[in-house]
């Protein structure tokens, strides 16, 4: 265990970093350099093409050890980005590595300031004089090591979700599948093929709910939703709310006495079931009962009571019978808490409400679907046994428009901004399954650009284009419909001939946007983890921690990231699931030592502070005959809101100190020329 | 003192898990703003003590930004709560003592917002410019 060590006097090493030209094109790096040696406590100043390459740490940790130097300064890009790395290096010439203080003057400064050079310059030397007035205070710290708890969650049972869960299952560790949903499956289990193979969707899908059904190393938690998460990376304490869902499980008919009964799958209770409302598996285009399955091959395979629809006739419950005893209707939501050291989400997404862009008549005119409601028609365990049909009149159409980027790449206000990146290519698989299905017919697909990025997906395109699908460029305008016939004209207007179209079709699809699920902003407040601007699930870094968010030990898989298909989904997933694995396979995390403590001698014992911590870390305790506040540490998570508030000043808030945060100031305001 | 030259010298206090991580994507996309302005890191604006600010108008500021997550988005649950609330009756001093209130400012970016961060910079900047220098200032040191 290190050991915490005082030196006499601060002494400071200064290092510039050019960053190629990323700093130096806008600021005059030996200037600042030069500048920095003028400063008090500087011993060393020194400027380097790269700091952040091996030569330029290495400068770092040579300097500690001929110098005697007690602190760092590294002006280059965001601590964000580096601290880590300039703290391995401070560590590695022999120093505590919170001694360690970074100046960010490129994201701050010489990419935001490009045409100001003087400006930066001068802005570069304050924030180096800041540092220093920083780092000639910082003190050694000892990070805290907390166990890892063994188990882990993933939240969210789609494609990614369930990859993770195997992933991290099949590592060994203990995994909770929570599923708010009756069902696993997400909607890859809704789709018919799956492009650009064209295998069956549930037939690859539905293996993989059975590996997870089956997996000794998952609990799976269907029909069951996040209600509360306390704790932090190696000990999430996650509140689940169970919903009633009225029927139970073998399992838990054992448990309740009730011996060889529980819910056997065989659907007699439905039968029975007087109520009928849509099937939302089916997007309403197929009836269900009260008691239901959505489809055949649902995991588990357990019936679910729809509450809100019951009538509490008992019906079903007689039909059941004595035996299985397996429907209880007076069913109460069951809350249970679990401890587990990792969490990745997987939530998914859903379809933008396409009717929003009225011109193109979405929900007024039967004939115009979205592409989603196209896989349940196309799919023969669909609503219509396969056979795509009008809904006005139930004719087969021969001639299909196809709208791409419906609502995506659209900056009306209206749609979405992004691409939603499968669009294009299930368009493609939905073009060739109308050629191949019925004879004679043709797809339009009217397109602003096909983005076919994958591999075998551009061959794909090339191939749609050979078996006869027809490709306009242009974007849809309007859909009006024939009062009469129930057809629909698509007006658009051909930007590679340049002229307007007005063509008459028999159905339109439309390749509606994706958009964040409406319990996401719920999500990830409870996890702590921030949205990107059209609500998708902020990753750590974009490019260098995708699977990552900022909160510690919560990570990211599949849709809920942003618009991604099925092979990228199942890649995040895996990557989450090794991410989430490393901590607790390392069985501890490190702690970073931001920790409040109290200065007894200062504390006044008023207690003013035990109210603001809003994780409850404070309390007042005896100390030989005074009251004086106490810091559970464990508990503490360093966010400082103690300390800027106890009027006694008692609270230290560990490399965040009031001297170090006055410091500063003060030297921004009065160190430099006045 | 309103000489042409003159530029206000302005403190931000930000905190680390959003506005900071929206300054730096303002970086990333090259949104440019005008360089007064010079930012002290802190995990979260709970951080912020009324009497760093009092510190930094005593030193001479122009002008004070804190700048945080966005309500319900604090890293630490609510430490931007308290902070406002803070800032709130700490404009009530400062108007008491005779300094113009819009000298202090808090502003919620998220770690997504790098146009916004760019927004925040003129306009603070813009602020505290056609307020001129602090009646402090002289007082200084
Ligand atoms: C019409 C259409 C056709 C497509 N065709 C293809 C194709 O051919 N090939 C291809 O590669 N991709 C295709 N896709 C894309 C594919 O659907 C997605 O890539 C894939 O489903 C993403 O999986 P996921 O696990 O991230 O999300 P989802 O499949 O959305 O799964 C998320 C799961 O999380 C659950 N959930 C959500 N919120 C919570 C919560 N708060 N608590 C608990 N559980 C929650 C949901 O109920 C759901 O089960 C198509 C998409 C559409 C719309
Ligand atoms: S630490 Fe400060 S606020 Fe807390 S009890 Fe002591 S004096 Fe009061
Ligand atoms: S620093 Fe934050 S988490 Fe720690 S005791 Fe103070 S208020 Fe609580
Ligand atoms: S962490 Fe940003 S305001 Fe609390």
């Amino acid at each position: 265990m290190a050991e915490v060590k005082k030196y006499e006097e601060p002494r400071i090493g200064v290092y510039v970093c050019h960053c190629g030209t990323n700093i130096a094109g806008s600021i005059d790096v030996k200037a600042v350099m030069e500048y920095a040696r003028t400063l008090p406590n500087v011993i060393v100043a020194d400027d380097y093409q790269y700091m952040c390459s091996t030569p330029g740490q290495n400068k770092i940790a040579e300097a500690i050890k001929e110098q005697k130097l007690t602190g760092i300064v590294v002006a280059a890009c965001s601590p964000r980005l580096h601290e880590p790395t300039f703290r391995a290096a401070t560590k590695e010439g022999g120093l505590n590595p919170f001694r360690f203080e970074m100046a960010n003057i490129r994201e701050q400064n010489s990419w935001v300031h490009m045409h100001q050079p003087e400006e930066a310059t001068e802005k570069a030397k304050d924030s180096v004089r800041i540092a220093v007035a920083k780092a000639s205070l910082l003190e050694d710290l000892i990070p805290k090591s907390v166990p890892v708890e063994k188990t882990a969650m993933v939240v969210g049972g789609g494609v990614g979700g369930m990859q993770a869960a195997l992933d991290l299952a099949s590592a060994g560790i203990k995994t909770y599948l929570v599923e708010k949903e009756p069902t696993i499956g997400g909607r890859m289990s809704q789709l018919d093929k799956t492009f650009p193979t064209l295998d069956c969707s549930q037939c690859i899908l539905t293996p993989k709910m059975v590996d997870v059904f089956r997996h000794e190393n998952i609990e799976l938690l269907t029909y069951t939703e996040v209600e509360e998460v306390e704790g932090y990376i190696g000990n999430f304490d996650v509140t689940l709310r169970k919903k009633a869902r009225g029927v139970i499980t073998p399992e838990e008919a054992t448990a309740r006495g009730i011996i060889g009964g529980g819910c056997t799958g065989c659907g007699d209770c439905v039968e029975v079931c007087p109520v009928i409302k849509p099937n939302p598996f089916e997007l309403g285009m197929a009836p269900m009962k009260a008691i239901y399955v959505y489809h055949p091959q649902v995991s588990p395979l357990i019936y679910t009571v729809d509450f809100d629809s019951c009538v509490k006739c008992g019906l079903c419950v007689d039909a059941c019978g004595n035996e299985r005893k397996a429907i209880d209707l007076d069913a109460k939501d069951e809350l249970m808490t679990v401890k587990v050291g990792t969490v990745i989400l997987a939530t998914g997404y859903e379809i933008f409400p396409i009717e929003k862009k009225f011109e193109w008549g979405y929900k007024n005119y039967d004939n115009v679907i979205t592409s989603l409601e196209f896989e349940r028609l196309i799919c023969a365990s669909g609503p219509t046994g396969g056979h795509l049909i009008r809904p006005s009149d139930g004719e087969t159409p021969k001639k299909i428009a196809f709208v791409l980027c419906a609502g995506s790449r659209d900056n009306t206000g209206v749609g979405k901004p992004y691409c939603s990146r499968f669009c294009c290519m299930y368009s493609l698989k939905h073009a060739h399954q109308v050629i191949e299905k019925i004879p004679g017919a043709v797809p339009y697909i009217f397109y602003m650009d096909i983005r076919s990025f994958g591999k075998m997906y551009e061959e794909f395109y090339y191939r749609i284009q050979d078996e006869g699908a027809k490709f306009i460029r242009g974007r849809v305008a309007s859909i009006l419909e024939d009062p009469v016939t129930k057809n629909l004209h698509v007006n658009a207007e051909d930007t590679l001939l340049g002229r307007p179209i007005d063509m008459e079709v028999d159905m339109v699809v439309l390749a509606a946007a994706i958009q964040p699920t409406a319990e996401t902003e719920k999500t990830r407040r409870l996890f702590g983890v921030s949205c990107s601007q059209d609500g998708w699930l902020l990753e750590a870094h974009p490019k260098l921690n995708p699977c990552g968010t900022t909160t510690a030990g919560v990570y990211l898989a599949g849709v809920c990231q942003g618009p991604k298909d099925i092979p990228d989904t199942v890649a995040q997933a895996e990557g989450a699931a090794s991410a989430a694995s490393i901590p607790i396979h390392r069985g501890e995390v490190e702690l970073e030592p931001y920790f409040a403590v109290c200065l007894e001698d200062k504390c006044a014992g008023c207690g003013m502070c035990v109210y603001q911590c809003p994780y409850g870390a404070l309390s007042l305790i005896e100390k030989d005959g005074r009251t004086v506040m106490h810091v559970t540490e464990a508990k503490c998570k360093g966010c400082g809101t103690c300390g800027g508030f106890c009027p006694g000043g008692a609270i230290w808030m560990q490399h965040f100190t009031t001297p170090q945060i006055v410091a500063q100031i003060d030297a921004f305001l009065l160190g430099g020329e006045q | 003192m309103a000489d042409e030259n003159w530029k206000p010298k302005i403190i931000a206090i930000i905190c680390n898990w959003c506005s900071y991580a929206g300054a730096d994507l303002a970086g990333g996309a090259r949104i440019q703003y005008p360089p007064d302005i010079r930012a002290v890191r802190v995990m979260c604006t709970g951080r912020v003590d009324p009497l760093f600010i009092m510190k930094a108008f005593q030193d001479g500021a122009d002008g004070v930004l804190v700048s945080g997550c966005h309500f319900g988005d604090c890293h630490y649950l609510e430490g931007n709560y308290k902070a406002a609330k803070r800032m709130f009756l700490l404009k009530s001093v400062l108007k008491n003592i005779g300094l113009e209130d819009k000298r202090l400012r808090m502003t919620f970016v998220s770690a997504s917002e790098g146009a916004k961060w760019g927004h925040v910079m003129d306009d603070v900047i813009k602020t505290v410019s056609e307020l001129g220098p602090s009646p402090l200032k002289e007082f200084a040191r």
